[in-house]
C-alpha cells in the first residue's frame, strides 16, 4: 500500500516536515526531525531505485488525476540515479551539520535553518521526479528561495548581499524558464514532458519553439553556473555558512544539469538540439573556456572556500562537455560527474567546515601548517583533492576517463588534449592547498588547534570515503548512468 | 495594423518585460532591482493569461441558468420516470437536447493559464519579500542601499 506512495512521500515529507520544525520552536527538537526525515528521504529513494532497477520506470499519478490533466511523477533511471544522491548528500551532510551549525549559525535562527534546509531539499528532489514541466519551475523556485534564505545566514556582511545577487539572477533564470514553459504550452497546449515530446514539431518547427528553447536553456545555465553566467556563484558559495555551502554545491546546480539534461534528451530531442541549432558546438566551447578560466582563477585565490566555488565552475565544464557529446560515453560521464562531483565537492566542503570550526578562518594563510595538529581532516583534504584531479582509483578518473574515450571516439582530439591539460591546473590549486597545510610554518591558529570532532569528521570521511569507493566499484555509479544514458539516447535501457 | 492591435497585449509583455530587465541590468539601487525584477515577473504573468484567452470566450464556469435549466430537467425526467408514461418523457428528452446545444455554443477561455499565473504570482511575491527583506538586512549592515557605495565599503574593509 505505501510502497505505491513513496515517488509522493519523497516530496511530502521534508515538506511538511519544514513547517513543523518552525512549529516546534526550539533547535534540540528542530534538528532530530529533520534529521529523521533527510535520512527517511534517502530509504525511500534507495527503495524507490531498486524497483526501478527491477521493474522499469515508475510513473505516479498526483491525486490520482490521470496524466497529462494532473501531475505525473517520473522515476527512471536517471531521475532515480539523481534523486539518490541529493537524498544521500542531503541526509550525510545533515548528519555532519550540528557543530559547525551552532559555532556558525546564532541561535535563535538554528531552527529557521533546518526549516529551510528540509524545503530546499523538497525543491531539489522534485524537481527530480516531477514528469511535468510547470511542476520543475515550481520546484526550483522553492530550491532557490530557500538557499537564498539559507546563504543569507552566514555570518559576515557580505552573506545578504552575495544572497540577494543570487537572488536577482536566479529569479531571471527562472523566469526566463517559465517564459520557455509558457511559448512550449503554447505551441502543445500540455505541460507533461512526455506528451510535449510527443506533440512538438521539433523538425522546421516555427520559431516560436526555437525561442522557448533558447529561453529555457539561457535560464537553466544560469542556475548551473555556466561560465559566462556564473558570476552570482564564487560569492555565494564564499560566504554561506559551511553546511550550506556543502548541501548548495554539491547538489543544486547538478539537479539544474539534470533539468538540462531532460529539456535536450527527453522533451526537445539532440537531433534538434545539436542537429538543427548548434548546441553542442556554443556548449562544448563554453565548456572549455568555463574549466580553464575558473581553474585559472581557482589558482590565485587566497580563500579556500573561494577556490572550491571556481573549481565547482569548472568541473560543471566537464559535466557539459559530456553532454554535449550526445554520444553514450559522453552522456555517461556527463551524468556520472553529476554524482561524482557532488561527492567530492560534498566531501571537500565539509572538510572545509572542519577547518572553519577549528580555525575560525578559510583564509590559506591562517591554514599554514594545520596539517600537524588536524592530521585526519588534512588527510581528507589530500583524498578529496585527488579525486578531484582524476587520480586513477578515484571517482574522478572515472568520469574523465569515460569522457576521454568519448571524445576520441567522435574523433575530438582538440578536446581531448585541452581536458587532460586543465587536469594540470586542477593539480595546482589542490597542491597549493597540500603545501600550506603540511610543508608550512604553522601560523598561531593552527598550533592551537585540535582535531575536528568525531560527529564531523565521521560524515566527512563516509563521503570522501565514497569517492574512493565509487572510483573502485561502479556498478550503481557509472552503471547506473549508463543506463540512463542508453535510455536517453533511444536504446534499450 | 493588424500586428499592432491584434498582438497589442504582446506588446505590452515585451515592453513590461524589457522594462523590468533593463531596470535589473541598469540600475544601482537595490531597491530598484528588485522592483525591476517584480516588473519582470509581471510580464509573464500577462503573456500566460493573454495566450489562455480565446476570442469570444468566457469564464469556464457553468452559467447559473444552465444549471437551473438542467436541474429543471432532472427533476421532470424522475418525474417522468415515477408515471410511467411514454409522454411525459418525451418532452424532458427534448429539453436535455437543447441543453447540449446551448452548452456547445457557449465558447470557454482556457483556464490552466490562468490557474499557473496563480502559482507564479505566489512564488514572485515570495520572492519579493525574500529580496526586501535581503535589502533590510544589507542596510543594517552598511547603511545604504546604493551597491557602488557598498561595493566602496567592501573594498575598505
Amino acid at each position: 500500500m505505501i510502497a505505491n506512495q513513496l515517488p509522493v512521500l519523497l516530496i511530502v515529507l521534508p515538506l511538511i516536515a519544514a513547517p513543523l520544525c518552525v512549529l516546534l520552536g526550539s533547535r534540540r527538537m528542530a534538528y532530530p526531525l529533520a534529521l529523521i526525515v533527510s535520512w527517511c528521504t534517502f530509504a525511500i529513494s534507495i527503495a524507490l531505485i531498486a524497483r526501478v532497477m527491477q521493474t522499469g520506470p515508475i510513473h505516479y499519478d498526483l491525486g490520482n488525476w490521470e496524466p497529462p490533466y494532473g501531475i505525473e511523477y517520473v522515476v527512471d533511471y536517471l531521475s532515480g540515479f539523481v534523486m539518490l544522491f541529493v537524498a544521500g548528500i542531503g541526509a550525510v551532510v545533515l548528519a555532519y551539520a550540528p557543530r559547525s551549525v551552532a559555532a556558525e549559525i546564532a541561535p535563535g535562527k538554528q531552527t529557521m535553518f533546518y526549516a529551510s534546509y528540509l524545503l530546499c531539499l523538497a525543491g531539489l528532489l522534485g524537481m527530480c521526479v516531477t514528469g511535468d514541466l510547470f511542476n520543475v519551475f515550481v520546484f526550483l523556485e522553492i530550491s532557490s528561495l530557500s538557499s537564498y534564505a539559507l546563504i543569507s545566514l552566514g555570518s559576515t556582511r557580505r552573506a545578504p548581499l552575495a544572497a540577494l545577487k543570487y537572488l536577482i539572477l536566479g529569479t531571471v533564470g527562472a523566469t526566463f524558464f517559465l517564459i520557455g514553459v509558457g511559448l512550449v504550452y503554447q505551441m502543445t497546449g500540455t505541460l507533461n514532458m512526455e506528451d510535449i515530446a510527443a506533440r512538438l514539431p521539433t523538425v522546421g518547427g516555427p520559431r516560436t519553439v526555437l525561442v522557448a528553447f533558447a529561453f529555457m536553456t539561457i535560464g537553466l545555465c544560469i542556475k548551473m553556473a555556466v561560465f559566462p553566467v556564473h558570476t552570482w556563484l564564487p560569492n555565494a558559495y564564499t560566504y554561506a555558512p559551511s553546511v550550506v555551502t556543502a548541501f548548495i554545491a554539491a547538489t543544486a546546480t547538478k539537479v539544474s544539469v539534470y533539468a538540462f539534461v531532460r529539456l535536450v534528451y527527453s522533451i526537445f530531442t539532440p537531433q534538434f538540439a545539436f542537429g538543427l541549432l548548434p548546441l553542442d558546438t556554443a556548449l562544448s566551447g563554453l565548456a572549455l573556456v568555463g574549466i580553464f578560466a575558473a581553474s585559472a582563477a581557482a589558482i590565485y585565490q587566497e580563500n579556500v572556500k573561494r577556490l572550491l566555488a571556481y573549481s565547482s565552475i569548472a568541473q560543471i565544464g566537464y559535466m557539459l562537455l559530456g553532454i554535449s557529446m550526445a554520444n553514450q560515453d559522453g552522456v555517461t560521464a556527463g551524468v556520472v560527474h553529476m554524482f561524482n562531483h557532488a561527492i567530492i565537492k560534498g566531501g571537500l566542503f565539509m572538510v572545509v567546515g572542519c577547518f572553519a570550526l577549528r580555525l575560525g578562518s578559510v583564509q590559506m594563510e591562517d591554514w599554514r601548517g594545520a596539517g600537524k595538529t588536524m592530521p585526519w581532516t588534512a588527510f581528507a583534504w589530500a583524498l578529496g583533492g585527488l579525486a578531484l584531479i582524476g587520480v586513477p582509483l578515484t571517482v574522478g578518473f572515472v568520469s574523465k576517463w569515460l569522457l576521454l574515450t568519448s571524445a576520441l571516439e567522435s574523433g575530438r582530439w582538440g578536446v581531448a588534449i585541452l581536458m587532460l591539460c586543465s587536469s594540470l591546473l586542477a593539480i595546482v590549486y589542490v597542491w597549493r592547498v597540500i603545501e600550506t597545510l603540511y610543508f608550512a610554518e604553522p601560523s598561531e591558529k593552527a598550533k592551537q588547534a585540535t582535531e575536528a570532532p568525531l560527529s564531523m569528521l565521521i560524515p566527512t570521511y563516509a563521503m570522501i570515503g565514497c569517492t574512493l569507493l565509487f572510483g573502485v566499484w561502479t556498478t550503481y555509479s557509472a552503471g547506473l548512468a549508463g543506463r540512463a544514458a542508453a535510455s536517453l539516447l533511444g536504446g534499450a535501457p | 495594423m493588424e500586428q499592432v492591435i491584434g498582438l497589442f497585449n504582446y506588446w505590452i509583455v515585451i515592453f513590461l518585460m524589457m522594462t523590468g530587465f533593463y531596470i535589473v541590468i541598469a540600475r544601482r539601487n537595490l531597491i530598484k532591482v528588485v522592483i525591476g525584477l517584480n516588473i519582470f515577473q509581471t510580464s509573464v504573468f500577462l503573456l500566460y493569461i493573454t495566450m489562455g484567452k480565446v476570442t469570444g470566450g468566457t469564464a469556464p464556469i457553468i452559467p447559473p441558468r444552465i444549471v437551473a435549466q438542467h436541474h429543471h430537467a432532472d427533476e421532470h425526467a424522475g418525474a417522468a420516470h415515477d408515471s410511467l408514461a411514454a409522454e411525459t418523457t418525451q418532452p424532458a428528452k427534448s429539453v436535455a437536447g437543447e441543453l447540449a446545444t446551448q452548452t456547445e455554443e457557449i465558447i470557454y477561455s482556457n483556464p490552466l493559464p490562468s490557474v499557473l499565473m496563480l502559482t507564479a504570482i505566489v512564488v514572485g511575491i515570495a520572492t519579493t519579500a525574500l529580496a526586501l527583506a535581503l535589502v533590510v538586512r544589507i542596510r543594517e549592515d552598511y547603511g545604504t542601499v546604493e551597491e557602488d557605495e557598498i561595493l566602496a565599503l567592501d573594498i575598505q574593509s
